[in-house]
């Protein structure tokens, strides 16, 4: 199995190790340190959290074909980043359905940084290579170059503010600067995460040293504001309550974009992409199954893989994700379903050891962070 | 950690007591972390020693309850179905169910406080 840099802290610490994709990572820390899924998952919401997140992969295309190179793998339009600026994007198959889902970065004129997930790094970065060939940009895979620790939460910014001279304040969400972060020069902040909260993922030198200082150094600076550890276990549940996507439940290769729901992340308009040409076809077919929000409404929790059930026991769908959901205190769940139940209102059932529990399709995301006043 | 010497044990990970309450240990709601439902049989239902009688879940994982002995619900825990947090803070206070055991001597076979303690350990340490 895998290790991030930071393994060693994480066992130190007392976590909760688990296998996920391969790696040998921390789904929660002890409660002898006020931590767990649920403590975790609040710190985020109201105060700040802190991820190793070193299992995410990186690629970088640079080079004079950068730009047209992105712009071929990947569904949002890259032609709109200003240099700093980061998007969410998809890299397709020419089905239309997901090799991954990544976050673009324009890190300067012809230099791009791909975010991709853990589960499909060497699948991501062979894709990346094979369709890119025709054009004049340099690929590389630098997943293993870096540590990647995402702060997390509405004090976030706070806390990293006491680490960095670089002005937080300056950088809009989705956006990236570069500075001295305990005393590292040159870091890499991007105004990003999979939290549903406002946020920061830095991107540091990957040796051991290095990581562990800054982990403990962020952890430090962040007691006065109640910051705390967290692990896979908080990172799965935060990103449900704010209907973010996981490659593997609500994405895969035989999900397409619009069943996904993400739609406007796609520029149909854009030049030429890997999928486009599918998808133009599957639009005007119709779409047979939709993404929806579930909200359990008898006693039962909805788990991941369970079937939906119409009013009458048939069954019509299954469950990507589910979970009970922390901070909202309710059971909820995403769920696949045919658009005849689709609708904001409808009531399904969720098999839940071989009884149907009453559920109700609700508006997603279930959570959005307050905007500030 | 040192487990109350007044009931018995199983690989389960579920404890009893000599007039048939049930609960899970320490061990158990430790590893199962933050416990957020708890579905538990009826009063009459049978249950049969080493089947499934009832469901834990935590945020992350669901888990079956395994019956140490046989016998009848007389009473299932109630305040669990409102309150199922209590047993991450006590786990060896919370009970589940109470059964009228069919043959108490089915507890003869199950683990000692010392005996679990140690199957406890040598689990924690894979």
């Amino acid at each position: 199995m895998r290790k991030t840099s930071l393994n060693a802290v994480h066992r130190a610490l007392g976590a909760k190790m688990v296998e996920f994709s391969g790696w040998d990572m921390p789904v929660e820390y002890p409660s002898s340190i006020g931590c767990g899924i649920v403590a975790e998952h609040m710190a985020v919401r109201t105060g700040v959290g802190v991820f190793d997140v070193s299992h995410m992969g990186d690629i970088r295309l640079s080079g004079p074909g950068a730009l047209d190179a992105v712009q071929n793998i990947s569904m949002n339009d890259a032609s709109r980043l200003a240099v700093g600026q980061a998007q969410y994007s998809a890299l397709l198959y020419p089905q239309g359905t997901f090799v991954d889902d990544v976050i673009v970065h324009r890190l300067g004129e012809d230099d791009y940084l791909l975010v991709i997930n853990a589960g499909t790094r060497e699948k991501d970065f062979n894709w990346v290579r094979d369709n890119t060939r025709q054009f004049k940009c340099r690929v590389e895979h630098v997943s293993d170059d870096f540590t990647q620790i995402a702060v997390q939460g509405p004090k976030a910014v706070n806390l990293l503010q006491k680490l960095t001279d670089a002005d937080l304040s300056a950088v809009k969400f989705y956006w990236v600067t570069r500075g001295t972060v305990c005393g590292l020069h040159e870091i890499l902040i991007a105004r990003t995460g999979y939290t549903a909260e406002d946020g920061f993922e830095i991107y540091i030198p990957s040796d051991e040293v290095t990581s562990a200082r800054v982990w403990n150094d962020i952890l430090t600076a962040g007691k006065e504001f109640g910051a705390i550890p967290c692990g896979l276990g908080a990172r799965n549940t935060l990103r449900l309550e704010g209907k973010l996507p996981l490659y593997g439940h609500e994405i895969s290769d035989i999900i397409n974009v619009w069943e996904a729901g993400l739609d406007r992340f796609c520029k149909m308009e854009k030049p030429e992409f890997i999928g486009r040409a599918a998808l133009e076809k599957v639009r005007a077919e119709g779409i047979r199954k939709t993404l929806v929000g579930l909200e359990m409404v008898e006693r039962g929790i909805a788990r991941d893989g369970y079937k939906v059930l119409d009013d009458g026991g048939r069954e019509v769908g299954y469950v990507t994700s589910g979970s009970p959901a922390p901070f909202l205190k309710k059971n909820i769940a995403l769920a696949y379903v045919p658009q005849a139940h689709a609708a904001i209102g409808s009531t399904v059932k969720v098999e839940i050891r071989g009884q149907g529990v009453g559920a109700q399709v609700v508006p997603t995301p279930f959570y959005k962070r307050p905007r500030k006043a | 950690m040192s487990y109350p010497t007044d009931r018995k044990y199983t690989k389960e990970h579920e404890w009893i007591t000599p007039d048939g309450t049930i609960g899970i240990t320490q061990y158990a709601q430790e590893s199962l972390g933050d416990i957020v439902f708890v579905d538990l049989p009826k009063a009459g239902t049978e249950i049969t020693a080493g089947k499934t009688f009832g469901t834990v879940e935590s945020v992350k994982a669901v888990s079956d309850l395994y019956a140490p002995a046989s016998g009848t619900v007389t009473e299932a825990n109630g305040e669990l179905a409102t309150s199922p947090e209590k047993v991450n803070k006590d786990a060896h206070g919370s009970w589940m169910v109470k059964i009228k055991l069919k043959d108490p001597s089915e507890l003869n076979g199950l683990l000692s406080a010392a005996d679990y303690e140690k199957f406890a350990g040598e689990e924690a340490g894979h």
